[in-house]
């Protein structure tokens, strides 16, 4: 791996709440232009890891490196470069999309604001809903307007919690694809947590599966189940959930 | 420290954005102090008409000071609403992966505060003067220091307030109103420090807001503007500030740790 395309860098990364332990020793890097997925069962620890990339929260112990610097020494240069959506945060309700884009615009610094608001309505879709009030979206465009949010800054990093969570199926599907397009045509790493084995086989190069803060698997989406000579995906994921395959002994490919 | 104006001028965008969005807002900015100024007022008028009027400038204490503790409270609550704004609107997250540094957030919320005082403050001088003949222009020359003051420690309970909100989730949200109420009784807002019981004055002479309510009176009655109080609310306010400051950076940095900053923001 050539050493200069490493635009993520996390090493042993520890994160406890009181006696509970969210992280155990969580150590990955993305490369430039590859997408990363964080699978894992509910309360396995990715929106934890998720939080601490994002400076949201303090890890116990460990590192994060981002574009080379460490990010609690660059918080603000590196948060530049980088950008998040989650099913779980929206953008202010009562403001209009327009308004709210416009907003985050400024607060990365974008240099033509309008022109490129206008640009991602367009590439996302939603031209239409310029000026609909944020808190009357579907889950669907509300989606799309926080995809259009987190791509302002054209960031070299996105990270992604969940980002279909609330959505149909359908629209998970165009959702998908077109992380799928922006990552082949600008080159973006994505970092990609999901419980849902759909998103991770079509949206990432690579993924982790996490279990209870620490790594039970690490390779490509084909890789990880035929080590656990799982017929897919999703029935490892439920053999882990239900105990049938236990973490102790397994080691990341 | 760097600081970018760019930052906060788009932070207070979305606040404008908002306000001019929604009537309903502006409603609120101007409803409560118009309803407290016509009850001071009418009181007022009431008083004076029963010849308690020893000191007839005594009336218009009241009048005063009910508009120069909107001032204070208004400002604190441009702190600390617009915070809860965004933990309202599940923004919070939004704006702290952004590349905002925690100061300029707090400088925006801060520059909300000065703006929802100048619209309460413009309507109730208005009013006040064209219903009751007061006029907050006799304050002269300490006019402007004592609006200052007041302002400066609006943003600083309203720092405190945040702070403990954070801290303590959204359930604590009503500290964003019972802060400035707090301390209001000790803040001599009606009446002077010496009705205090004595061990109490020297708290109530702490709050920075207490120099500038007696000042007021001072004037009001006709004498000149006591500067000496002026400073003195100045040096408390220097204390409190940094008091302030620093109860705001070693909460968020326990909020970090705790991963509270999330569970304010998304619960
Ligand atoms: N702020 C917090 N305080 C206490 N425990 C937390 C906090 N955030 C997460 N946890 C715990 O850490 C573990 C991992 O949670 P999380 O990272 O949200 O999992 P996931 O996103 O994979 O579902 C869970 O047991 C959760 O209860
Ligand atoms: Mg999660």
């Amino acid at each position: 791996m050539n050493h200069s395309t490493v635009i993520l860098e996390a090493d042993k990364l520890v994160k406890t709440f009181g006696d509970s332990t969210a992280l155990d020793g969580l150590s990955f890097q993305v490369t430039k232009g590859e997408s990363l997925g964080l699978l894992g069962v509910n309360g396995a620890g990715k929106t934890t890891a998720m939080n601490l990339l994002l400076g949201l929260t303090t890890p116990t112990s460990g590192t994060i490196r981002m574009f080379g610097k460490d990010l609690w020494k660059h918080r603000i240069e590196i948060l530049k470069q980088v950008n998040f959506s989650s099913a779980y945060t929206s953008l202010p309700s009562n403001l209009l999309v327009w308004q709210n884009l416009t907003v985050f615009a400024r607060l990365y610094g974008v240099a033509k604001p309008k022109q490129r608001i206008e640009e991602l309505l367009e590439l996302l879709d939603i031209t239409h809903l310029r000026k609909s009030v944020t808190g009357t979206l579907s889950a669907g465009e509300s989606t799309r307007v926080n995809l259009a949010k987190a791509l302002l800054n054209e960031p070299r990093l996105l990270l992604l919690d969940e980002p279909t969570a609330s959505l149909d199926p359908d629209i998970a599907d165009r959702v998908r694809k077109l992380l799928r397009k922006l990552q082949a045509e600008r080159g973006l790493s994505i970092l990609y947590t999901s419980h849902n084995m759909r998103d991770i086989e079509e949206v990432c190069d690579r993924l982790i599966f996490l279990h209870g803060g620490k790594v039970l698997a690490e390779g490509t989406p084909g890789e990880v189940h035929e080590r656990f000579h799982r017929s897919s995906l999703e029935d490892l994921f439920i053999g882990v959930a239900r105990g049938e395959i236990d973490a102790i002994g397994l080691k990341p490919l | 420290m760097p600081f970018s104006f760019n930052t906060v001028s788009a932070l207070v965008l979305r606040y404008i954005y908002l306000y001019t969005r929604n009537p309903v807002r502006f409603v609120e900015l101007i409803f409560w102090p118009l309803v407290d100024l016509l009850m001071w007022g009418f009181l007022t008028v009431y008083l004076k008409k029963q010849g308690v009027g020893e000191f007839p400038t005594a009336i218009t204490y009241l009048i005063g000071g009910m508009i120069l503790w909107d001032v204070l409270f208004r400002s604190q609550q441009g702190v600390s609403i617009s915070f809860l704004e965004d933990v309202w609107t599940r923004n919070l997250l939004n704006i702290f992966v952004a590349p905002v540094r925690t100061v300029e957030y707090v400088a925006a919320t801060c520059v909300v505060g000065v703006l929802r005082v100048g619209v309460t403050l413009l309507v109730l001088v208005l009013v006040a003067s064209l219903a009751y003949q007061f006029h907050l222009t006799d304050l002269g020359f300490g006019l402007l220091p004592f609006l200052g003051n007041l302002i400066l420690f609006g943003w600083f309970l309203g720092m405190i307030s945040t702070a403990l909100i954070m801290r303590l989730g959204q359930a604590a949200e009503s500290l964003a109103w019972a802060v400035p109420f707090f301390i209001q009784p000790l803040a001599s807002v009606f009446y002077p420090v010496s009705v205090l019981p004595e061990w109490l004055q020297p708290i109530a002479m702490a709050l920075p807001c207490t120099p500038v309510f007696e000042g007021m009176r001072t004037v009001l009655a006709g004498q000149p503007v006591p500067w000496g109080s002026i400073q003195h609310a100045f040096i408390l306010n220097l204390i409190w500030g940094t008091i302030a400051g620093l109860f705001f950076a070693v909460n968020l940095r326990h909020v970090r740790k705790a991963g509270l900053l999330v569970k304010v923001a998304t619960q």
